[in-house]
């Protein structure tokens, strides 16, 4: 379809600053904490605190982790949507901040998200059509341009406008709802696209269906893909590298074939071990991690994994692990004392 | 490549052209489609429509002079020398009366909850989007109004500015904007917790655009089914000020004011005497019965 | 990856496959229910000619395409969908009452006490402006009476048996601020707090990540064995299903088009759409290259074509598909497959299983 190519920006594309190597985003330390009601006063859900990682221009970085680990709020981070306590974000070399660099709202128009809950997210009372022609409208492109792009991009998810436009929500299906959505994120043309659980709540067969627009969306537009996800087939499915959190925390990252085949980090591997079977005469009898997920109120200190791993050490509960230098696309790292040679961790790689 | 992939999954699009697609209504639409079937609501609108006609055009339907007072012909039945309705206390023509009293009960009735549904509503909007202090600033003034029953606040309140038509409509809408700020502000509360509303934020529009094209759309709906139950309860609150001498003043034509002059003569005519209370009970369960079926339409997921 | 080629071999069914056994010994039994929801402007036939049973004990996953009738299935077996709307005809009978004859009364007590349900999206089902402690103490003490105090003493437990960190101070959180993952367990909490004999469990798990997932499902699994709590469990990921399920029937346009023991059915799928929806599940597929996906979508439900509805989509269609809906047919011990590639008859001929 001649449509799409025309549509694409061409591959060098004019707001690209610091060119292919230099990375499309880096967080640095980012820290955002909820406050919440309880019986002693107020606390602190530590939601986010201090993940830093870097996406290259053109990957698919891969987020798993528990439910709770603060991967939503992660990228809502990513988009001020929530206001980080500390930590920086630089964009295509450029820090995002009101002051300097490059502002928030100048971020939203190169990045932009799909929410991890279709029927929630696209409002009940709107058109899709309108839905999709807002973000171009606000962006100050006219009524009838804004409606325009919103066409032609509802076409490009295959959707056609002429049956669908007018719809509301209500009136379409799940998988529809969410290539909506999509529609929606990819109409101002950004850079980059958050993918918060896009495709946890479709059924398999449009799951398949919308992980393959994904990947033709991502090479027609030259996409950076961040993709959230709790299904760890379709993470490795679509993923270049993965990046794990544990508890607001990174905890291991590195090429998703690494991940997948040597997993480093404990978490890490339990979690690929919960993964269901698909062999009925092979179900999983114990959870590969049993315990209760420590509160992020109050998390353990040292290592957030230690109450549950069944490696822990002293020095677990006495030093927190750092995730260790990495240096390009490559390297797979883990937060974990086993890895460091001299960490005093009896199983710690070169002790053996 | 990628491309095909697109082309090879038009998800539906095969199957929506084969047959002739059923039609596609907007939401609004929709809402009247169903109301358009729905007898009940149809016939109570018609009696709503009547009766507002009826008070519109009291003028040229009124068969006698509404103030036009008669020693002999007090009280007399039904069909009393052209009175079709008979006559009152006075002598009056009682059809002209309750036409000319609609007028007035209409008005007490719309005007305020207009006000309630405008000053409230806003507040509540306002309330329910913006951050915990300006919430809970708005809220709790609110509730100190809130906290009385309505019906002592729109006496107490009329009762200390004085009587007349004016006060009373200024005594129901202090009455109803509370009560119409919380429903604003509880159906903004749900809706802004929503993702499509952190979806706009994300492609990066102002708090105004986003109350504007997401958030009211949202919130009118609730907001409108409330004001449409209001608008009995001020006819009928109006109703119970005049009946207190707070409301509006004799001679002047009112339901509530009627019912109250009669009720001395209600040995002597109890048919007569009870047709303001007839006309009170129909204009406030047609509304009531009017904005159920309103509701009931409005509800998609039915 | 199970093979996919369709072929007819018989796995061996083991004593999971055994057809159902006949009588009362059922929880659950449903014959031929159909359900649509007459509107003036069109008729949706959403579940066509269901029949299954269950019993106590058992867990039967209903698979199937979004809109196949999963949830309307359940939902039709409380008595949950709107009554001015909705046609059911056919035969439910729980614990041998018979639902579609049950007054308010009755109905109350079959959905506080016998029967609950996990919905689908726990935002439809949890109240934004009320804290999820509130609410399932509402829920406790709205069909087991008690005092306030204990009803949420009894809420803690439950969180805490679901696995919520801090379960105390999640008590007065208001559903927006629990992520994704704690919401479905706040619900599925709600729903065994009033210890039902029959759970309705409509895609619980779809929410969880892996590692939660593994352990509700686990712990659903020993609930279920504990209290011989008959399950019916909704779900589209066929990993959920092989962990969990007894047997499985696979949904496709309001009809049941194949049914067997999970083993069998996965391993061998006798049905184009189960083969495709098996091909379609992202399962160590090449990076690559694009999956399987079965091109299309379902049928309308307004409009449901003559003849097998999947023909359509079907890479096997033939013409006399299109000319009367499939019948059942039985080729293996336990298994049914509504599809005329299917032999008619019994393949291995002492494998008929009768069944109710
Ligand atoms: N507005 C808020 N107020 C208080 N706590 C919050 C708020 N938003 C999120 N949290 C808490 O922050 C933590 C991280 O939540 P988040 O939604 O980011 O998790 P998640 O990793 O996306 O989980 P899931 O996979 O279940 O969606 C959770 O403990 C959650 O309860
Ligand atoms: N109250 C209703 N009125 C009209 N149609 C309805 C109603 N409830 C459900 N339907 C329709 O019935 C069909 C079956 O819906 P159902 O919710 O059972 O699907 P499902 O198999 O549970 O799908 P999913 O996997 O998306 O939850 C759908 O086409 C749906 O639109
Ligand atoms: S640092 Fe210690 S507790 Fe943490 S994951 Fe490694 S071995 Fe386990
Ligand atoms: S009956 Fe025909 S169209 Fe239907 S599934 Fe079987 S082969 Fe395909
Ligand atoms: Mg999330
Ligand atoms: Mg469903």
């Amino acid at each position: 379809m001649n449509m799409i190519s025309s549509a694409a920006p061409p591959l060098d594309d004019p707001r690209d600053r610091g060119g292919p190597a230099q990375p499309l985003l880096i967080a640095r330390e980012l820290r955002k904490h909820f406050k919440v009601k309880s019986d002693s006063g107020t606390a602190f859900v530590r939601a986010v605190d201090g993940v830093s990682f870097t996406l290259f221009k053109g990957e698919t970085l891969g987020i798993v982790g528990e439910s709770g680990c603060g991967k939503s709020t992660l990228a809502r981070l990513l988009l001020h949507l929530v206001r980080p306590d500390s930590g920086e974000l630089v964009f295509d070399g450029e820090t995002v901040a009101e002051m300097r660099g490059i502002t928030v709202n100048a971020l939203r128009r190169q990045v932009q998200m799909v929410f991890q809950d279709s029927y929630s997210s696209l409002n009940p009372r709107m058109p899709v059509q309108d839905t999709v022609a807002f973000g171009p409208f606000v962006h100050g492109k006219s009524k009838a341009e804004s409606k325009a792009v919103a066409r032609s991009m509802l076409l490009q998810v295959g959707l056609n406008p002429d049956l669908f436009g007018s719809r509301y929500p209500h009136e379409l299906s799940g998988g529809q709802k969410q290539r909506v959505n999509i529609a929606r994120a990819l109409a101002i043309e950004p850079r980059m696209v958050i993918l918060d659980e896009a495709v946890s709540a479709l059924d398999k067969s449009v799951e398949a269906q919308v992980l393959n627009l994904l990947r033709a969306l991502k090479a027609d537009f030259n996409l950076t893909y961040l993709f959230i996800s709790h299904d760890l087939n379709v993470v490795q499915y679509i993923s270049d590298r993965v990046l794990v959190m544990y508890l607001g925390a990174v905890v291991e990252l590195g090429p998703v074939d690494e991940i997948f085949s040597h997993p480093l980090h404990p978490y890490t591997r339990a979690l690929l071990g919960s993964r269901p079977s698909m062999n009925p005469k092979q179900r999983i009898e114990e959870p590969p991690i049993t315990g209760d997920p420590p509160s992020p109120i109050d998390p353990p200190s040292g290592c957030r994994f230690r109450t549950r791993c069944p490696f822990a050490e002293p020095v677990c509960e006495a030093r927190i692990p750092e995730l260790g230098a990495w240096t390009d696309r490559e390297s797979h790292v883990a937060a974990c004392h086993m890895q460091v040679a001299d960490s005093g961790h009896s199983r710690a790689v070169g002790n053996a | 490549m990628s491309q095909t992939a697109v082309l090879s999954h038009p998800v539906t699009e095969a199957d929506e052209q084969a047959a002739p697609a059923l039609k596609v209504r907007g939401y609004w639409a929709s809402v009247g489609y169903r109301l358009r079937y729905d007898p009940v609501t149809m016939f109570f609108g018609l009696v709503v429509l009547l009766i507002i006609l009826a008070a519109i055009f009291a003028p040229l339907l009124a068969p006698f002079d509404p103030y036009k007072e008669s020693v002999i012909g007090r009280l007399k039945p039904f069909g009393w020398k052209n009175h079709l309705l008979g006559t009152d206390e006075l002598g009056r023509d009682l059809l002209s009366r309750l036409l000319y009293g609609g007028r007035v009960s209409l008005l007490m009735g719309v005007v305020p909850v207009c006000v309630a549904t405008v000053v409230g509503g806003s507040l509540g909007i306002v309330g329910g989007f913006a951050g915990k202090r300006v919430n809970t600033a708005i809220m709790r003034t609110m509730d100190v109004f809130y906290a009385f029953p309505s019906v002592l606040l729109a006496v107490a309140i009329s009762g200390a500015m004085g009587g007349g038509i004016g006060n009373g409509m200024i005594a129901l809408s202090m009455v109803f904007t509370p009560a119409m700020c919380r429903v604003a502000e509880t159906a903004t509360a749900q809706v802004k917790n929503l993702d499509f509303v952190e979806a706009a934020r994300a492609t990066g529009a102002g708090t105004l655009t986003i109350l504007r094209y997401h958030v009211l759309g949202n919130v009118l709906g609730p907001v409108f089914i409330y004001a449409s139950t209001l608008v009995s309860v001020g006819i009928l609150l109006a109703s119970g000020l005049s009946f207190l001498g707070l409301g509006v003043r004799p001679p002047t034509a009112d339901w509530g004011l009627m019912l109250s002059t009669l009720r001395q003569s209600i040995y002597v005519n109890p048919l007569i005497c009870a047709l303001p209370g007839a006309a009170i009970f129909i204009t406030s369960i047609s509304f009531n019965l009017v904005s159920d079926g309103i509701r009931a339409a409005m509800d998609v997921r039915m | 990856m199970p093979e996919m080629d369709g072929g007819l071999q018989s796995t061996g069914s083991s004593a999971t496959g055994s057809g159902l056994a006949a009588g009362s010994s059922n929880l659950v039994e449903v014959e031929d229910l159909s359900v649509r929801f007459v509107t003036r402007e069109a008729t949706v036939h959403a579940v066509n000619g269901v029949s299954f049973a269950v019993r106590p004990g058992e867990v039967l996953c209903i698979l199937g395409e979004s809109g196949s009738g999963k949830s309307v299935t359940l939902r039709a077996l409380m008595q949950l969908l709107p009554p001015r709307r909705t046609r059911i005809t056919g035969r439910i009978r729980v614990d041998g009452q018979d639902v579609l004859s049950l007054d308010r009364a009755g109905l109350r007590r079959l959905r506080g006490g016998l029967v609950s349900m996990i919905f689908q999206e726990p935002m439809t089902a949890l109240d934004p402006v009320y804290t999820i402690g509130k609410q399932i103490t509402e829920t406790i003490v709205r069909h087991r009476g008690g005092s306030q105090a204990s009803a949420r003493a009894r809420a803690l437990d439950l969180l805490e048996l679901v696995k919520i960190p801090s379960a105390a101070q999640r008590l007065d959180n208001y559903p927006h601020e629990l992520s994704g993952g704690l919401r479905q367990r706040a619900m599925i909490a709600m729903a065994l707090s009033c210890g039902p004999r029959l759970l309705l469990a409509d895609e619980p798990t779809t929410a969880l990540d892996a590692t939660v997932q593994i352990q509700v499902l686990i712990l659903l699994r020993k609930l279920q064995k504990e209290l011989g709590m008959g399950t019916i469990f909704v779900t589209h990921d066929l990993g959920v299903a092989s962990e969990i399920a007894d047997r499985i029937a696979v949904m496709y346009a309001g009809r049941i088009v194949e049914e067997g023991p999970v083993a069998d059915v996965l391993a061998n799928p006798l049905h184009p759409y189960t083969q495709g929806l098996l091909a379609s599940t992202v399962h160590g597929q090449p990076r690559d290259q694009d999956i399987n996906a079965i091109p299309g979508s379902p049928p309308d439900l307004r409009r449901l074509p003559t003849g097998c509805a999947f023909a359509p989509r079907c890479v096997q269609v033939m013409a006399e598909c299109r000319a009367g809906v499939p019948e059942e047919r039985r080729p293996l011990a336990g298994r049914m497959a509504r599809c005329i590639r299917v032999p008619a008859g019994a393949v291995l001929a002492d494998a008929v299983a009768d069944r109710v």
